[in-house]
């Protein structure tokens, strides 16, 4: 385990939204060093819901409570919305499914980069242009003048996202939780986008918390992956050989693969699933 | 195993009266939720009731004059007071009512269907069509309805048709708008792209697939619209141009009581409350309305 | 069943004048499923609606059941293919309710009132008669999307046109809509075309696929090549390489 020093320790979570009878998280509990952490379950699993409650992002609505929540050490739940927006972008980072949603359609994508610059980092205007010329070609962006001048709506989907990645990185957050992050990119850019998202984490030795439906991605990439159901932690698996719940087992019959063709794929047996109920 | 064979067939009406049963009462339910609203369509559902049994609840005739009982202030035999010629304030704006919802629903009734076709047959058919109905929808709303009223009422000679046609004339532009916004979205689905698949004629997708996604917004649209519409009618009988005297339009009343306005302040006062209550409940309902029909407003 | 040669299609006019699929042939054989693989833009989805009658640019020819259809379908080419939509959440009218969504095909073609079939065309999809009284936001994206499978079979068109069916679900709710494709092509004689960017999608139901990329077919593939992984060009390979990441 590389998780000698937990950066998110996480303990019992469970989050409720107004006056629903079932929470939409459910005794959640994890360690996350600086490792590479997968969050696999369907939509309305609950593992977008556990992201945006350690981001604090939560619409008041919502009941977030926990034994312990805490980052690098110090409680999270107890904080000011003032230090928690401190520490967004600084030391905790959320990217999300599609950057044509999170990035400001009326700014060009070079001053954004650079206004998080200074608000992160607080340095002056020409500095924080220089470093968010500087973040963009680390991320792989040619012409990193002209893009700059960019509107969001004139760049692709990949690109967009790897601005993304530049912006939320460009302070070494300790936290990165990337929310289906390539889920409304093209195929041919998705290992992209993965590798340089992995590679900046790394370099930043920092923690990762890969949120996605896509089982094989995430087993692909992370070290360690959660399987959620129905806002339960069901199975913590390494790899995906050593899957033993019929939930997880489940997902993975039911993608389609090109190289064992089958006449009829295999579908969630939900009534066994809910038998098994959850592993620790 | 086909549910209209076993089951004896199904009246189609009987359903869909039952069905609107439920729906007006989830409407309830969730207007409990919004006390202002609630407040709003209270006072609405008050005046549509004393417009109805206007003879029934006023105190006094609304023009019967007692010229030794001329402007008194409010008190317990004339609660809103006296006007100039003795008249019994309240009983005139309680028949006022009647001019009143008189006039919005004459307008609404105009004013919506007409938009409404504009619009929507402007953003469906698009290309030329749209062009000419949104430039005279242009002209139109250029066009300050309390000029046209009284180029109206010029020619026409003043009255209370008059106004609600001056009114209505000037009235549809932001509804045809607001349709034919709604169109261009709704033209673009997919479930439009089906149906002209499946040979659904143009008139077919006007009318069950296009109009009934414009409903919402426009009713929101028309409810807030019957504000302006009461403010107008009251300007236009400010002006004279409304109903005629002795008729008690709320408008009138005031514009006659600004005569004494410094010494009787009660005489314009007393209509100018009715106004601004009246309007605020319309504005009111029209917001709820709005958090009831239309989803993608919904507050968290 | 399908035939197209030299299909090209083109949006706009002078400068903005982008030629979105350029001179494409191929044909579709009774009971076959055709995929179309490729990334966003690259033309597969204009292909499919240029096919379906949707789209009114196309040039070169199109003939479906041997005979050639015209740019404004009549009725009775409409009746021949029929399309299933990516998004159940916006392909279906939010105020119809399930009844009146599965009976309009039926009405708009004016082949009387349809009520009567509503029941067994909910069975045939796997779901339960009494979601005919529903009204679509009552329905989960799985259902939804079985109800626009039931809503383009209802004139019984011989080709289903298909786009990206399933990207808009859960794995677990992708293998059960294309298990229905599947059970429903073999019941009732379809023949399917099938646009993804999914190469698992399209290779699990597809008997050939055409590799998309720029408004041309760069690469095609049979079922032999799919298993073994075999492509003749270097985006297929490119193709194939990120999809099993």
């Amino acid at each position: 385990m590389p998780a000698l020093d937990p950066i998110l320790q996480v303990r019992n979570l469970s989050v409720r939204f107004g006056r629903a009878s079932v929470n939409a998280v459910n005794g959640v509990s994890f360690d996350l060093g600086a490792e590479r952490l997968g969050v696999v379950g369907e939509s309305g699993s609950g593992k977008s819901t556990v992201g945006r409650a350690l981001m604090r992002l939560l619409p008041p609505v919502a009941t977030v409570r926990a034994d312990q929540l805490d980052f690098e050490g110090a409680p999270l739940l107890t904080r000011s919305e003032r230090v928690m927006r401190g520490l967004r972008g600084n030391q905790l980072a959320l990217i999300m499914q599609d950057p044509r949603y999170s990035l400001n359609p009326v700014l060009p994508v070079g001053k954004q980069v650079a206004e998080a610059a200074t608000l992160h980092l607080k340095v002056g205007k020409k500095a924080a242009y220089a470093r968010a010329a500087e973040m963009l070609s680390r991320v792989r962006i040619a012409d990193v003048e002209r893009t700059m001048a960019l509107y969001p709506h004139q760049i692709s989907g990949g690109m967009g996202q790897r601005v993304m990645i530049a912006m939320m990185l460009l302070a070494k957050p300790r936290l990165v939780i990337a929310d289906e992050p390539t889920s409304a990119l093209d195929v041919s850019v998705r290992g992209d986008v993965l590798r340089l998202l992995d590679e900046m984490v790394r370099e930043n030795n920092s923690g990762l918390m890969l949120i996605s439906h896509d089982i094989r991605m995430v087993a692909a990439f992370c070290e360690r992956i959660l399987v959620m159901y129905k806002g339960e932690v069901v199975e913590t698996l390494t790899k995906l050989e050593d899957a033993q719940h019929p939930y997880t087992r489940g997902l993975i019959a039911a993608m389609p693969d090109p190289r064992k063709p089958v006449r009829r794929l295999q579908v969630l047996d939900r009534k066994a699933i809910d038998a098994a109920g959850v592993q620790p | 195993m086909n549910v209209s064979q076993t089951v004896p067939p199904r009246t189609k009406s009987f359903l869909s009266a039952s069905r609107l049963g439920s729906g007006f009462g989830s409407a309830i339910a969730k207007l409990s939720r919004e006390p202002l609203g609630m407040f709003g369509f209270i006072v609405l559902l008050l005046l549509v009731v004393i417009a109805i049994f206007a003879p029934l609840i006023a105190p006094y005739s609304p023009t019967a004059q007692n010229l030794s009982n001329v402007l008194k202030p409010p008190s317990w035999t004339h609660w809103a007071g006296t006007d100039e010629f003795g008249r019994d304030i309240l009983s005139r704006l309680i028949f006022g009512t009647r001019i009143t919802v008189q006039t919005v629903l004459a307008v609404t009734v105009i004013v919506g269907p007409l938009g409404m076709l504009i619009g929507i047959v402007a953003g469906f058919v698009g290309g030329r069509t749209d062009a000419i109905l949104m430039r005279i929808t242009d002209i139109v709303l250029s066009f300050p309805s309390l000029i046209l009223a009284l180029a109206f009422a010029a020619a026409l000679g003043a009255g209370l048709e008059t106004a609600i046609i001056a009114i209505s004339l000037t009235g549809w532009p932001p509804i045809a708008r607001l349709a034919r916004a709604e169109t261009l979205i709704v033209r673009n689905t997919d479930y439009v792209a089906a149906a002209r698949l499946y040979g659904a004629s143009p008139l077919r997708l006007l009318f069950r697939y296009i109009a009934p996604m414009c409903i919402p917004s426009v009713v929101v649209r028309l409810t807030m619209n019957m504000a302006g519409i009461i403010l107008t009618a009251a300007a236009l009988g400010f002006l004279g141009l409304g109903a005629q005297p002795p008729a008690p339009e709320w408008g009138a009343m005031i514009s006659s009581g600004r005569k004494f306005m410094l010494d009787n302040w009660w005489v314009a006062v007393m209509p100018g409350i009715a106004i601004l209550v009246t309007s605020l409940a319309f504005n009111l309902a029209g917001d709820a309305l709005r958090d009831i029909l239309d989803p993608r407003h919904a507050r968290s | 069943m399908i035939e197209v040669s030299d299909l090209a299609v083109a949006f706009g006019q002078g400068d903005a004048r982008r030629q979105v699929v350029k001179s494409v042939s191929f044909a579709v054989a009774k009971g076959e499923t055709l995929g179309i693989v490729g990334e966003s833009g690259c033309g597969k989805s204009t292909v499919l609606r240029s096919l379906a009658g949707l789209d009114r640019h196309w040039e070169g020819s199109i003939s479906l059941a041997g005979k050639p259809v015209s740019k404004d379908r009549s009725r009775e080419q409409l009746l021949l293919a029929q399309m299933v939509f990516q998004d159940p959440f916006s392909s279906i009218h939010p105020r119809h309710r399930i009844e009146r969504v599965l009976v309009e095909p039926i009405q708009a073609m004016k082949r009387g009132g349809g009520w009567d079939k509503v029941g067994s065309a909910l069975e045939q999809v796997g779901l339960p008669s009494s979601f005919a009284e529903r009204f679509p936001h009552e329905l989960s994206g799985g259902q939804r999307q079985r109800v626009a499978i039931a809503r383009a079979l209802m004139l019984e068109p011989d080709i289903l046109l298909l786009d990206e069916p399933t990207s808009a679900l859960d794995v677990s709710v992708q293998a059960e809509v294309l298990n229905l494709l599947s059970d429903l092509k073999e019941t009732k004689q379809l023949t399917y075309v099938l646009v993804s960017h999914d190469l698992a999608v399209i290779a699990h139901m597809c008997d050939r696929v055409l590799v998309m990329k720029d408004g041309t077919f760069v690469d095609q593939l049979d079922k032999q090549d799919l298993q073994t992984g075999a492509t003749h060009h270097a985006y297929s390979k490119q193709l194939f390489e990120a999809s099993y990441l």
